[in-house]
């Protein structure tokens, strides 16, 4: 009896280790349209699970909605959605990557959601020739690696780490701020680039370990309040955020938090708590949602049953920049590609058109900054305009 | 090499690794005591601690507290607090102890080899980290503000709080009377004995396997104790909280000495100063290279750490 009932942990174990893993590829598959231009695959690449999953998942739910509008018009499942999760990590992201380019039917990608993961899966899929637009991946330097299949409908650190330092001087008139970053690719790129727009104003600067890695930064709030800072620019993701935001707070420490799009989350709120959250300052190159109409966030509603996030509404036009291209007859990666390279597109939350490097086109670029309220929410602040 | 800061902020600086580093000395003892007793390192002691740190959530949510409603009154708090260290004491506790029954006892009984031990141990931790994971959708779960820190005592720029007097008092008072249940009652002698000598230890009519359950136990409450106090300070809980602090409650009981109760308290502080002075001195980057740094330079001149091994001698 004892040996069975060490078997079946033994087997639960397991079946919860598989389980883990098996997560990474879901297909929603059905019966398969035979009708022009169909029978198509376009993925999401991104974090679904994960310690910034939140930002994935706004991304994909985005992605999923425009694909099934689209499929409801043709009246059957003309494009098929294939999701995969990169959990957001670096260290995973070229496995599940080898994995979505090994699919054929896949002619498109929406992502990969951030930078450190879009420098580990690109290469790869560079490599197949599958054309990808990230809808939020910032990095400066990911778009001068040479990667012919990439884009991103977002604008890079270069337009948001000026547009926070322009924030943290004009609007806030901070003297002294102090600059830290969770040493990820996007975290310290974002982080440099507020450090060299601000100049002298920064007073100090310290560097955290990565989400879900550290959770005591007694140290880091000791830096903060001894160097009289009245600003925080944090480069990191909301995970850290809210934890760094509490512990300031507990510690009497009254300065403004600020950060950029991976801040830009409810998941702040929640774990920092509304109160010390409130005043916490993100920028975000896109649009605030209302901007996006009343038909998408109602749709969106509809069918996810929670307000559409950061970024669903550039990831519902990336996907149907694809789904434009694909209905004009651009089946292969290649034609896609090159599709992607002429496409001017208007959609709910920009227009689109992408740079021979893949950058979405510098007279598009909008930079806004959002606070939070008492209630937790991030609202719109007001658009920085970058001289 | 930042020298100015450090010394402009060693007092603070100071009180707050002494308040990290009892936290971690608390969570170390339940390594420290398995240890001392089976020669078993108890990777799943990290879940004990993580459950912990949800129960008293989940009571304290009960009472209609998160991490948005506000500071209640002194008796409230008072209250709330012992009615969290019960939940998480009792939570931790069954833990550990259902760890011991389902991933250890088994295997003792069939004599495996020390490395199966391992392997269940961290199959258990992962077990249990995963589960708290899914059930939680892996997001953050804020603490509600029980304790507003206010400043208590004012020495130069060291500004000591409420939270963290009572941090450190709690682990102390713990650690003390766990130190006099080992050295002076007739269980405690009990588990000395069969640390010092198993098989001598059960010819004298000790029940060994009452002793081990007990062991498991008396950590378990410990890390409870532990996980409220973390809540506390850290604010937010996660499904893999007890994974990073497992670790370094783990190098804190083999610093100062892994089987020695008083060795894991000195190790945990220890851990908690090195890691404050080396973040402000070096960058928080370098917080948890500089612990294992010491860790390793102590280890080379004292192998079995700062008090050596000795839960079986008759002074801890």
């Amino acid at each position: 009896m004892r040996q069975v009932l060490a078997r079946a942990i033994g087997g639960v174990a397991i079946i919860g280790l598989l389980a883990g893993s098996a997560a990474c590829n879901k297909d929603t598959s059905s019966d398969t349209a035979t009708g022009s231009n169909c029978g198509y695959k376009l993925a999401f690449f991104g974090a679904l699970t994960g310690s910034a999953a939140n930002l994935g998942v706004n991304i994909s739910q985005g992605f999923e909605l425009a694909i099934n509008q689209y499929n409801e018009k043709k009246g059957s499942t003309c494009i098929e959605v294939a999701k995969f999760d990169s959990q957001g990590a670096a260290e995973v992201a070229p496995g599940v990557a080898r994995s979505l380019v090994a699919d054929k039917k896949i002619i498109g990608i929406v992502g990969p959601p951030f930078s450190g993961e879009s420098e580990a899966a690109m290469p790869i899929f560079d490599e197949a020739g599958i054309p990808a637009v990230s809808p939020s991946a910032t990095r400066v330097s990911l778009s001068s690696k040479g990667w012919k299949v990439f884009h991103r409908a977002v604008a890079n650190d270069d337009a948001q780490g000026p547009a926070a330092a322009a924030y943290i001087k004009d609007t806030l008139k901070a003297e002294k701020v102090f600059v830290a970053d969770d040493q990820s690719a996007y975290g310290a790129g974002l982080a440099d680039v507020v450090k060299s727009k601000l100049g002298a104003a920064v007073v100090a600067s310290d560097k955290t370990e990565g989400d879900g890695k550290q959770a005591d930064f007694s140290a880091l709030v000791q830096k903060v309040q001894s160097s009289g800072a009245t600003a925080l620019f944090y480069g990191g993701y909301y995970t850290n955020a809210g934890l760094i935001r509490k512990q300031l707070t507990s510690a009497g420490w009254k300065g403004v938090l600020l950060g950029g799009d991976g801040m830009k989350d409810p998941g702040l709120s929640k774990a920092a708590g509304n109160a010390s959250a409130a005043g916490t300052i993100v920028t975000c190159p896109c649009s605030p949602p209302e901007a996006a109409g009343d038909e998408f966030n109602t749709a969106f509603k509809t069918k996810w049953g929670v307000p559409a996030g950061t970024y669903s509404d550039v990831a519902y036009d990336a996907a149907n920049i694809f789904l434009q291209g694909i209905e004009a007859g651009n089946t292969t990666h290649e034609k896609l590609n090159e599709y992607l390279s002429t496409v001017n597109y208007k959609g709910i939350a920009n227009t689109y058109k992408f740079t021979s490097t893949g950058e979405l086109d510098p007279t598009l670029i909008k930079v806004w900054a959002f606070k939070f309220n008492e209630a937790g929410e991030n609202v719109a602040d007001q658009e920085i305009k970058i001289s | 090499m930042n020298f100015s800061g450090l010394i402009q902020d060693f007092g603070p600086l100071t009180i707050a690794g002494l308040t990290q580093g009892a936290i971690i000395a608390l969570f170390a003892l339940g390594y420290t005591l398995v240890y001392g007793v089976l020669r078993l390192i108890n990777f799943a002691h990290s879940e004990v601690f993580l459950v912990g740190t949800y129960a008293c959530l989940i009571v304290w949510g009960f009472f209609g507290l998160d991490q948005n409603s506000a500071t209640p009154g002194m008796g409230a708090v008072i209250g709330y607090l012992l009615i969290g260290l019960v939940a998480a004491i009792l939570i931790s506790g069954v833990t550990a102890l259902a760890v011991e029954v389902v991933a250890y006892r088994p295997l003792r009984r069939r004599n495996a080899p020390p490395l199966a031990f391992l392997i269940t141990a961290i199959g258990a931790s992962l077990f249990i980290s995963e589960v708290v994971g899914v059930l939680t959708h892996r997001n953050q779960r804020g603490v509600p503000n029980l304790i507003r820190p206010t400043d208590v005592l004012v020495i130069g720029n060291m500004h000591i709080t409420n939270l963290q007097i009572l941090i450190i008092g709690l682990a102390l008072v713990s650690m003390f009377a766990l130190d006099q249940f080992i050295n002076r009652s007739r269980l405690g002698r009990g588990i000395r004995a069969v640390a010092q000598n198993p098989d001598a230890a059960a010819l004298m009519g000790v029940n060994k396997s009452r002793v081990i359950m007990l062991v498991f136990l008396v950590g378990g409450l410990m890390a409870g104790i532990a996980a409220v106090m973390y809540d506390l300070k850290i604010g937010v809980t996660r499904f893999d909280a007890g994974f990073i602090l497992g670790i370094e409650a783990f190098t804190a009981a083999v610093l100062g000495g892994i089987g020695n109760l008083r060795g894991a308290l000195l190790g945990g502080l220890l851990l908690g100063l090195v890691q404050v002075y080396a973040a402000s001195l070096l960058g928080s980057e370098w917080l948890r290279a500089a612990a294992f740094i010491i860790l390793v330079l102590i280890l080379l001149f004292r192998p079995t750490g700062l008090l050596g091994e000795s839960l079986g001698r008759a002074r801890a």
